[in-house]
């Protein structure tokens, strides 16, 4: 903790590793995450539209 | 019947409260994991600053495997009891499973590189982890190859259960066999060989892994039993809503839920 910012951010010598992969995990379990929750969206709001046709018969 | 239905209904209440509150805390943990990983945790003797690599890697495998687990223990519940939410629980979690196991290899090849000097080694742990992801898709692949998807679901299945033997290879590879990859440090008999102040990082991680492990499961859960639903509306109308009326299917020919 020498060099502060610029030195954190090389980690040693080992940021071409060390950054790509939490790069990697964010990347492929964020994506996810954003996929999921956008499918899971878009399934209650077409369950929604089909439970309550157009000029509610209920 | 009526209890097949109430299954997921009940689900459908109980997961609906417990979701933001899962959400939230998985990404109190997440975000507290991360921090201690790359600010508090120290740099190791020998690895340096790569170490920090170990507490992304090492809680994705042990996803990686459990999701497994909890896939083919699913399955066998699917198999046996016919459970409504088993096969639903199972095809949930298999995609959740393949994106640890593809963050465990992608984060492992990164670590190995400066290590070993190799991203990749065909020795018995990489290779079996590597079938392990080929099970996952495997799977997944399956699962919707028939028109029939409850067909599917029972290929599927029984993949998921044949697959369960490759558990116990990847666990004790590097007990069998001469590899690179360094042997078990936090769950081997005699306890952990890890320090403390690397430990504690890493079953945050852990932790938050599963956490975020469970809040995809439900989510994903949820979106398949709403898409189920809807498929049965779109097929048969509402329930008691007379639009149908001519040529109601008969209750058999009904897939309730399944």
């Amino acid at each position: 903790m020498t060099g502060g910012l610029a030195d954190y951010f090389a980690m040693g010598g080992y940021a071409g590793f060390v950054w790509p992969a939490y790069a990697v995990a964010l990347a492929v379990l964020g994506g996810l995450a954003i996929h999921s929750w956008h499918r899971y969206r878009a399934s209650r709001d077409a369950l929604d539209r089909l439970q309550r046709p157009a000029g509610a018969r209920r | 019947m009526l209890s097949t239905l109430a299954n997921p209904a009940r689900f459908m209440r109980l997961s609906g409260g417990a979701l933001p509150w899962l959400g939230g805390v998985t990404l109190v943990a997440l975000v507290v994991g991360v921090a201690w990983s790359l600010l508090l945790a120290p740099p190791d003797y020998q690895q340096g600053e790569s170490v920090r690599i170990m507490f992304i890697h090492v809680p994705a495998a042990w996803m990686a495997l459990s999701v497994y687990l909890f896939v083919a223990v699913a399955s066998a519940v699917a198999l046996v009891w016919r459970h409504p939410l088993a096969e639903v629980a199972a095809q949930a979690a298999a995609p959740i499973g393949a994106a640890f196991t593809l963050v465990c290899l992608a984060t492992g090849s990164l670590w190995g590189r400066p290590m070993w000097g190799a991203w990749w080694v065909w020795d018995a742990r990489l290779t079996s982890v590597l079938v392990l992801f080929f099970l996952y898709l495997g799977y997944i692949a399956l699962v919707n190859a028939f028109d029939d998807a409850s067909r599917g679901a029972r290929a599927g299945s029984l993949l998921a259960l044949v697959g369960v033997v490759n558990l116990p290879i990847i666990k004790f590879s590097v007990d069998w066999w001469n590899t690179l990859h360094q042997p078990a440090s936090v769950m081997r008999l005699g306890g952990p060989t890890i320090d403390v102040s690397m430990l504690v990082p890493l079953l945050v991680m852990a932790a938050a892994f599963g956490l975020l492990f469970l809040w995809l499961l439900l989510l994903r859960m949820r979106t398949a039993l709403n898409e189920r639903k809807a498929r049965a509306l779109r097929l048969y109308g509402l329930p008691g809503s007379d639009a149908t009326g001519i040529g109601e299917p008969v209750a058999a020919a009904r897939p309730a839920w399944r």
